[in-house]
């Protein structure tokens, strides 16, 4: 295929993802717009009042940025793991399989869309964060290459577990029991300096607590990780599952038979 | 010519250690109207995904158009319409986004695919239901909307997967007339099929699959002749002559005593006795020789059952 050709084929895959996420935007838009409005009530207006300061802010504001991520991060890893493994489960997978569309615009055009709706459930969030407190950003750019960064690997990780799922069962099994823990676990809720040394250790292993922490500083000023290390782990978490995915469509993991 | 297909010794083993084809060889004409027959668990389907790339292969060699799948899969595809066996578009899809899409995804700009998909949709009776999601057409339907997905990107070698599966009597007619004209037209198509009345119908070259293997590979006329053909055994009183000739019929003699003759459909057995009673040469028995065409079509027909 020619690069225009290929763009063509990039452009079909992500406009059609879009259209699904907006067609059914009950299921996909609006839980995360009311689940953030009942985080940001409850944990930092009723209960976050009684918290007092978390790293030089209100309880609200340490947090705002933290579920923004979170919002981000869920988003992003469910708009492709159940895009992608429905069209597995029921073979139109194979109208792209049997184009010649090139895998790495197939894998582009799944991990856009996630990224896409990341964005817009990060601006829908942002919005509702608003009517609870104020925001202030301290680095746009900071903010910005997170937020892609961010939303990226969370759509990479959400395909290989698609790839991986030979029912609905196992693209909730993961979600459950690794994504939310490790967002949990991520430092959305509390400073990394409240952790017993052991804990903040382990806590390092954890790519929710880069990308919580970069935002953080992007939004706030503070984190509770170096700048650059948080970007290097990023990237590297990044560039891996992305190898990964190139290497399971090459090989026709899952996909052929 | 570049054939439009051409298979060596393809052979596959599934992950179950399965082994669906046992090193199968076919070649293709551009322009052909090609039959793929055999029973249930053939390999027709098989052979299909691996030329569609939804199957990878275990040994042998496929070139689509002279080019080799191992060498450049993406430009063989751009040649490959590929119609499955099995519905497999997004059922919440809407008819014309399935076909504009798919047009896409071969790399045609959005305004060429939106013509190319109205064409087809047009052509193929579909036009009424471009709106309507896909899960709310009839099986027939669902059938003629895989065939302008598979067609939406003009390719030169169109393949079929049992296009008329479930299709009645009077949609598998137009189907057949629309096959026809596409195939005037130039484009080569090959389809997979389980009646040898419908290969009879369509179909100039044939080639018939079974257990993994190629039984048969010919042109369909012949293969007909070949079915219908009757040869008899005549047992003859006295010493035959070295040969005997008998106008219209082909004779061998087998030993002294003993006369093969074919009877193609639509000759008398008359015409051999009364030609063999003027060389006085008298017949006092005769016996069916096996057609080993038929009794394999008889056997493939009893094993699908
Ligand atoms: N994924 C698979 N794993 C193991 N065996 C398989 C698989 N797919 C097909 N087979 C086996 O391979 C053989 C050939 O199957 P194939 O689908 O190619 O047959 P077919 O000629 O298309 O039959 P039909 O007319 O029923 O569609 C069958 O015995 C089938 O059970
Ligand atoms: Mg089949």
């Amino acid at each position: 295929m020619t690069p225009h050709e290929q763009f063509v084929a990039f452009m079909t895959i992500l406009r059609k993802e879009i259209k699904r996420y907006t067609r059914i935007w009950t299921q996909t838009l609006l839980p995360s717009a009311i689940t953030m409005s009942l985080y940001f009530v409850i944990f930092g207006s009723l209960i976050g009042s009684r918290i007092g300061d978390m790293g030089g802010f209100t309880y609200m504001q340490f947090v705002v940025p933290g579920l923004i991520m979170m919002a981000i991060v869920t988003n992003s890893y469910s708009n492709v793991v159940s895009s992608f493994f429905g069209s597995k489960f029921n073979h139109s997978v194979e109208e792209l399989l049997v184009s010649p569309t090139p895998n790495y615009v197939i894998l582009m055009g799944y991990v856009l869309g996630g990224v896409s709706r990341g964005l817009l459930v990060a601006i829908i969030v942002t919005i509702v964060s608003l009517f609870f407190t104020q925001l202030h950003i301290h680095n746009i750019f900071v903010v910005v290459a997170i937020v892609l960064m961010t939303s990226t690997l969370f759509a990479l990780a959400g395909f290989i577990n698609a790839v991986y799922a030979n029912s609905f069962d196992d693209i909730s099994i993961v979600p459950t029991f690794v994504l939310t823990p490790l967002i949990y676990l991520g430092g959305v809720f509390y400073s990394m300096n409240l952790l017993p040394a052991f804990w903040a250790a382990v806590s390092k292993l954890n790519p929710l607590v880069y990308v919580v922490n970069a935002f953080r500083y992007g939004v706030l000023g503070v984190s509770d990780v170096s700048l650059p290390f948080a970007f290097g782990m990023i990237t590297l978490f990044t560039v891996a599952a992305f190898a990964f995915s190139m290497h399971l469509l090459n090989s026709g993991k899952r996909l052929r038979q | 010519m570049i054939s439009a297909l051409t298979i060596e010794n393809l052979s596959k083993s599934y992950g179950n250690g399965f082994q669906a084809l046992k090193g199968i060889s076919l070649e293709v004409k551009q322009g052909d109207f090609f039959a793929l027959l055999g029973p249930n668990g053939a390999g027709k389907s098989t052979t299909i995904g691996i030329i569609c790339s939804l199957v990878s292969k275990s040994g042998g060699r496929v070139a689509v158009h002279g080019v080799d799948i191992d060498e450049d899969f993406p430009a063989a595809k751009k040649f490959i319409g590929i119609v499955p066996q099995e519905f497999n578009f997004n059922q919440f899809e809407k008819v014309r986004d399935i076909v504009v899409n798919q047009a896409g995804y071969y790399g045609l700009p959005a305004q060429q695919a939106a013509e190319r998909a109205d064409k087809y949709l047009k052509e193929l009776g579909l036009w009424d239901k471009r709106e309507v999601a896909s899960r709310m057409l009839s099986g027939g339907m669902k059938r003629r909307l895989m065939i302008a997905r598979a067609l939406v990107h003009e390719p030169k070698l169109l393949i079929l997967d049992e296009p008329t599966a479930g299709v009645d009597i009077e949609m598998r007619r137009s189907m057949w007339d629309f096959l026809r004209k596409i195939n005037a037209e130039g484009t080569t198509i090959i389809l997979t099929t389980h009646y040898l009345e419908e290969a009879e119908a369509l179909c100039r070259n044939i080639a018939i699959i079974n257990h993994g293997q190629i039984v048969e590979h010919s042109s369909v006329r012949d293969l007909l002749r070949r079915l219908h053909r009757e040869v008899f055994i005549l047992d003859c009183a006295g010493m035959l002559p070295e040969s005997v000739a008998v106008d219209g019929f082909v004779t061998r003699v087998i030993d002294e005593h003993s006369l093969e003759v074919e009877v193609e459909k639509g000759q008398h057995i008359n015409d051999v006795f009364a030609q063999l009673d003027r060389a006085g040469i008298q017949v006092t028995s005769m016996r069916n020789r096996a057609n080993r065409l038929e009794e394999m079509f008889v056997n493939l027909v009893e094993g699908a059952a």
